[in-house]
């Protein structure tokens, strides 16, 4: 335990600013062929890029599976619902079934809907790997057209990606655990 | 041809934060007087509440009066959200975005004056209005799943919760943009709405996948929703005009036709107030323009179909009720102004480009649409129960008393002061979005021609 405290400390960031993607995804060419692995940076943007711009891996995600499993629980949940209130609560109107499907049916609906989509959205959150609580290196100005290249490793291999990004054009660096 | 004008992002910021950044003077005024306007609202809701129902117009044989005519008006209303974000995300709109947001904001405000119309105000008793929900514990009594008045509430929570997700989720990189652009205890504030958002690769992939599934899930709600509404009064066998089998579809498309509406008087607005032209340019009324005009042709296909079908079974008591609507005064006056604000009036206009793309003749005449509208669910609901029915032995008339008038006015104060606060806390134009459609854009020469061109993946 003491040792992964350990390794985490030694686990440091710094980022690497940019004014135009073609720098950029030179920078990470040229940080994959310092032997930095894919696992090792990545980059910010302020606005939506094509994928493969920079030349990054396709983010590989399960978001489809969690309409499904909260569009079921809900649907069991609508069910539970409104057999169980008729069942224990049996008001006979208009000569009418207590358990009638058309109405059960409104019910169970909205309610496998609403199960879908706040599965969804809570999909949405954890597989975009939110909420983070610290930001590591980050700037300001990513939101305002910058891009930024992202390296997190080893804290003696820092200097090394330091290096690289500069080599590469960025107009700023900035180590994560120094602060603004 | 779309008019492009290209920002850096940087002033996109500058100009879209505006709105959160900057105090104007009329804001404050704004929403002084539309606070002003919503406690007088409120004052009359207490003093309902402490002398009874009897202080409005409501009685036998007329139940339902203006607040339900409010009730299903600003239903409608909210499906202006969901209609144009959805639909144009789904069907990847270039045009849909700076409208999208400010579409899905009126949505949760529509909504929520709904609930406040409706669960608050209409029940008559609203500190029972837990009733509808699963709640038992003590009472040993559980809510009727057989009435609509269980549905309703149950379609519009699902909306509700649904469209303020939609919403949240739109808003997550907007949040980090307002996030690095202030400081302090705001700066702190906007850090823990945007849940930290940093803008990797995988979290703009789970965007693009979330705004396209989100709306399919929300749409099928959206289409339930006013389905239910109309329900509400299909389902009654004993009231003419309302047993209706069309009432679902002719219900949505009416909304989507008020709702679209009021999103071009929105628009007009953010234009006017925000100085927002170099976002919501012409082009983009001109197409919503051509949208209205299908939608308002299609709901007037269903309207002359509604009443088709109620004459075509030539009975004597769904003759009369169609009588009454059209050649009783004052039915007779406001069927007139119905027809003349709905559709007649606008819908011509539209049909010129000028019109399409002239900011103030949009605004009145999108106005007008919602007049009508509101006219058209009074007409709906208010004659069919003047008339005596077999279950109520009374011949009845209807004014809605300066209690109802002012509760009605409070829910317009409501929605308005919801959409001028939000302005001021978050982004009305989607920023991420707009710079999406900035960095995407070129512009190709053909021939002898340069045109401008959006690249999408």
């Amino acid at each position: 335990m003491a040792l992964s405290m350990n390794a985490a400390a030694d686990i440091k960031s710094v980022i690497g600013l940019f004014q135009d993607p073609d720098p950029a995804a030179d920078a990470m060419d040229a940080l994959s062929e310092a032997g930095f692995t894919q696992a090792e940076y990545e980059v910010l943007t302020g606005t939506p890029y094509p994928e493969g711009t920079f030349g990054e891996a396709e983010p590989v995600h399960k978001l489809y599976r969690f309409p499904l499993l909260g569009a079921a629980c809900g649907f069991i949940f609508g069910l539970l619902l409104t057999v169980g209130t008729q069942i224990a609560y049996p008001v006979v109107t208009g000569g009418k079934p207590i358990l009638s499907i058309p109405p059960m049916a409104i019910v169970m609906y909205e309610g496998t809907m609403l199960g879908a989509i706040i599965m969804t959205v809570f999909g949405i959150v954890f597989e975009s790997r939110l909420p983070r609580l610290f930001m590591g290196a980050y700037d300001d100005r990513i939101t305002e057209g910058y891009i930024g290249i992202v390296v997190t490793t080893q804290k003696d291999r820092i200097s090394n990606a330091e290096a690289v990004l500069k080599e590469a054009g960025a107009e700023d660096i900035k180590r994560g655990w120094e602060g603004d | 041809m779309q008019e492009h004008i290209q920002l850096t992002q940087k002033e996109i910021n500058r100009e879209l934060l505006r709105g959160i950044f900057v105090w104007p003077k009329w804001w404050f005024a704004s929403v002084s007087f539309l606070i002003l306007v919503f406690l007088v609202g409120a004052g009359a809701f207490g003093y309902m509440i402490n002398k009874g129902v009897g202080v409005t117009g409501l009685n036998r044989p007329v139940f339902w009066g203006v607040y339900m005519v409010n009730f299903v008006f600003w239903i409608g209303i909210s499906h202006a959200g969901i209609m144009i974000s959805a639909i144009l995300r789904l069907t990847q709109a270039e045009w849909r975005r700076p409208i999208t947001r400010a579409a899905e904001v009126l949505t949760v405000f529509s909504l929520m004056g709904a609930m406040f119309a409706a669960a608050l105000v209409h029940t008559g008793r609203p500190w029972r209005a837990y009733w509808v929900f699963p709640y038992d514990f003590s009472r040993g009594v559980w809510m009727n799943v057989r009435s609509p008045l269980i549905w309703d509430p149950s379609a519009v929570n699902t909306y509700l919760i649904a469209s303020s997700l939609f919403v949240f989720v739109a808003l997550l990189p907007d949040l980090a943009i307002v996030r690095d652009r202030s400081r302090g205890w705001v700066r702190v504030m906007y850090s823990f709405m945007c849940l930290g958002w940093r803008g990797t690769p995988r979290q703009w992939k789970l965007q693009a996948v979330a705004g396209i599934l989100l709306s399919a899930l929300v749409l099928p709600v959206f289409v339930s929703v006013h389905s239910i509404v109309s329900w509400d009064f299909a389902v009654q066998i004993g009231t003419e005009g309302w047993h209706s089998t069309i009432f679902a579809p002719y219900f949505i498309i009416g909304a989507i036709h008020s709702g679209v509406s009021a999103v071009v008087t929105v628009m007009v607005l953010m234009v006017w107030l925000w100085k927002w032209d170099n976002y919501l340019r012409p082009d983009h009324f001109d197409a919503i323009g051509r949208l209205l005009i299908v939608v308002a042709t299609t709901w007037f296909f269903f309207f002359f179909l509604e009443w088709v079908f109620a004459l075509y079974t030539l009975e004597g008591p769904e003759i009369a009720l169609r009588e009454l609507q059209i050649f009783d005064w004052p039915m007779s006056g406001l069927f007139g102004l119905f027809l003349a604000t709905a559709f007649f009036i606008p819908v011509p206009l539209w049909l010129f480009k000028r019109v399409r793309r002239n900011l103030l003749l949009m605004f009145l005449t999108t106005l007008l649409v919602n007049v009508g509208m509101w006219l058209e669910r009074f007409l709906i609901i208010v004659p069919a129960l003047l008339r005596k029915s077999p279950m109520i032995f009374d011949w009845g008339t209807y004014r809605p008393s300066i209690i109802e008038i002012f509760m009605v006015t409070a829910v317009f104060a409501w929605v308005t002061l919801g959409m001028l606060i939000f302005s001021k806390v978050f982004p009305l134009l989607p920023l991420f979005d707009i710079k999406e459609s900035m960095v995407g854009r070129d512009e190709i020469k053909i021939g002898r021609r340069t045109v401008p061109a959006s690249i999408r993946e």
